[in-house]
């Protein structure tokens, strides 16, 4: 299949008589029928790397992909001064175009980026926006607090604030029997099904997350909103479990991929507050500028949040099943939240070391 | 020059780019119809595709339920399986379609290829213009809010569901969706977060010069010594009649061809035999060109007839 494109390439080349510059009556014809052979073979080389096909892009030339570029650069700016050929001037416009996103194109292999963005490129970025983290926190934190004493001052708030069917068992009047079996895990069906339902909750929470993070665009105030209306659920969850006096075993329930789930939603919503707050205030730069630089913090941040909802979802789906004593959960759910903060916030010396 | 419609909004649509080189690029941004093409397109793609996935999936899974009924035992592993790549394949392709495309060398969607458009970061003060993977990620996730839940409230708010919280809820997010008609870049939400924009690629051959055609080899039956045309003659014509001459000789239609001639032959006040109209504006048009590129190099544009 190579070698006779080629071939053919070759021999079509070959059987066109070399360009007569000599008797082109006119200077700007003579310039284009000079440099007509470069053009095309920079067009062939950036037609094969825009297929994706860079095995057929023989080494000579990559290696001359640059030059080629800039003598078609400046090709073009002569000829916009010196001729008034349509058609080369067309042609050129759109291969200089063409041949620039290609040379000044994203140059880094998906594997090298996310190489960069797990070692150290996704800690910068959180620790970039830690003051929208902060504020994130604190939507989350009064969200579950005004869920609980809003069913402790009415029991029928929980209803508005669950939706039906979300809550199963778990609802105000439920006997400590019933609520301690949705806490055990093991007396629902056993370990089938675990990871069908460990592969529905990361598809479902990331689409929240994402939400979160998208509804920042609009100055991140929906963005707050969402947190604080889905911490209330579980605020009122958690007046559920205390009322049966059952507090300990819930938060230990919880935090078995909570501390790692809450985690990613708070960096969520931290990246969607951050562009909402950039959009807002941009200082020195254009709203435009600053949404950008922003939006593309928040992307990094975002990856993170749906690979740590991966995990969450792991360990949602068989490791809270599994292990049903309360402190090897609250253990397990530690040391993923130490995990986490360390990873986020202590893999700084390294990441200068990389930056210098 | 009195610009036609579609001419000025295509001028609307030009922005200029600046290479590292200081070179100016015109770039010409796509058009918003070309843009609801080309997600159709996608959306067609993406939708097909995930149909034949499922189909497949859900056909092997009633294979794995007949063997289990042969076999006469329950065993739920495979299924369970089949269950759990398909979710995953379904958020893969929901996500992945338009980030694994778009950070490709193309810069575009199979959609947007197929409308000859594609993805670029937008230049700014900065000026680097290199697109990255995260302005991509950053544009794709906030596809979410700017489409699927448009959609999805204002389903809703048709049938009333919702109430005037949802009717509120579907014209808030229609917002987003009507996006791109509130700026003159057209950027959808997303674009405008990640720094991005969606333009024109042109792809063009290189067409042969109007000028050299004939000396490159076509026989031609009058000599071109036979035309000369003095400067005066020469001097009613700019660039704009100029070029359109070359689109005319380009055509190569018989009838423009004679209009045209009669129309130069009456301006500059000459007889033509017919049947050699080709001949005459090729001789025409270099010679013009000749003069009016002598000028160029000394500084002194003419823009068209009335310059």
């Amino acid at each position: 299949m190579k070698a006779p494109s080629f071939a053919t390439l070759w021999g079509r080349k070959e059987a066109t008589p070399p360009p007569d510059v000599e008797a082109a009556a006119l200077r700007s014809d003579r310039f284009r029928l000079e440099r007509e052979a470069d053009w095309k073979r920079l067009e062939q080389i950036v037609a094969r790397l825009e297929s994706g096909r860079l095995r057929r892009v023989s080494d000579d030339d990559i290696l001359a992909l640059p030059a080629l570029y800039r003598t078609a650069a400046s090709s073009l700016a002569v000829a916009r001064e010196t001729t008034l050929d349509a058609a080369t001037l067309d042609y050129l416009e759109s291969l200089v175009q063409r041949a620039w996103f290609q040379v000044y194109g994203p140059r880094t292999s998906a594997l090298a980026w996310f190489r960069r963005f797990l070692g150290g490129g996704l800690s910068a970025s959180i620790r970039a926006i830690w003051l929208d983290i902060l504020i994130a926190l604190a939507a989350m934190i009064a969200g579950t607090i005004v869920g609980y004493l809003l069913v402790a001052s009415d029991a029928a708030w929980f209803h508005a604030l669950v939706p039906a069917g979300f809550g199963g068992d778990r609802a105000p009047g439920a006997s400590v029997e019933a609520l301690q079996k949705t806490l055990s895990g093991a007396g629902e069906d056993g370990r089938s099904g675990l990871s069908v339902f460990a592969a529905f909750l990361f598809s479902n929470n990331a689409k929240v997350s994402i939400l979160a993070f998208a509804l920042g665009f609009a100055f991140g105030i929906p963005s707050i909103l969402l947190l604080v209306q889905n911490m209330a659920l579980l605020g009122a969850m958690l007046w559920v479990f205390n009322d049966a006096g059952l507090a300990v075993d819930f938060i230990a329930w919880l935090s078995v991929h909570g501390t790692t789930e809450l985690f990613a939603i708070l960096l969520a919503g931290g990246a969607g507050i951050h562009v909402g707050r950039s959009m807002a205030f941009p200082g020195a730069q254009s709203v435009l500028a600053a949404a950008a630089q922003s939006g593309r913090r928040a992307a990094q941040v975002m990856t993170g949040v749906v690979l740590m909802l991966m995990i969450a979802a792991l360990l949602e789906g068989y490791v809270r099943q599994l292990v049903t004593d309360t402190p090897s959960r609250f253990i397990i759910g530690g040391t993923m939240l130490a995990i986490w903060l360390a990873y986020f916030f202590a893999l700084r010396p390294r990441d200068r070391q990389g930056d210098a | 020059m009195a610009t036609l419609p579609h001419i000025a909004a295509l001028q609307k649509r030009q922005r200029i780019l600046v290479t590292p080189e200081g070179l100016s690029l015109p770039l010409t941004i796509a058009s918003r119809g070309s843009r609801v093409g080309a997600l159709f397109l996608d959306f067609v793609i993406l939708n097909v595709t995930m149909a034949l996935v499922t189909g497949l999936l859900i056909y092997i899974g009633l294979g794995v339920l007949d063997l289990n009924f042969g076999g006469g035992f329950q065993n739920t592993g495979p299924l369970e399986f089949l269950a759990v790549l398909w979710l995953i394949l379904m958020f893969a392709f929901r996500y992945g379609y338009f980030l694994y495309f778009e950070l490709g060398p193309r810069g575009a969607t199979p959609g947007k290829r197929m409308l000859g458009i594609r993805v670029a970061a937008r230049g700014g003060a900065q000026g680097t213009g290199r697109l990255t993977a995260e302005a991509v990620i950053a544009r794709n996730l906030l596809r979410d809010i700017e489409l699927f839940m448009p959609l999805v409230l204002i389903m809703g708010a048709q049938s009333g569901e919702g109430g005037l919280a949802g009717m509120a809820a579907a014209a808030w997010f229609a917002i987003f969706m009507a996006f791109p008609f509130f700026n003159r870049d057209a950027m959808r939400a997303g674009d405008l977060i990640a720094g991005t924009w969606v333009v024109e690629v042109p792809r063009r051959k290189l067409g042969s010069s109007m000028s050299v055609a004939e000396s490159a080899g076509g026989a031609s039956q009058v000599p071109e010594a036979d035309y000369r045309f003095s400067d005066a003659e020469l001097s009613v014509y700019g660039e704009y009649e100029l070029q359109t001459l070359e689109r005319v000789l380009r055509d190569n239609q018989a009838p423009a061809m004679e209009a045209v001639a009669e129309a130069i032959c009456t301006k500059i006040g000459w007889t033509n035999g017919s049947g050699h109209e080709r001949a005459f504006l090729e001789a025409y048009y270099t010679q013009l060109r000749g003069r009016l590129e002598r000028d160029m190099r000394f500084g002194q544009r003419k823009a068209d007839k009335h310059s």
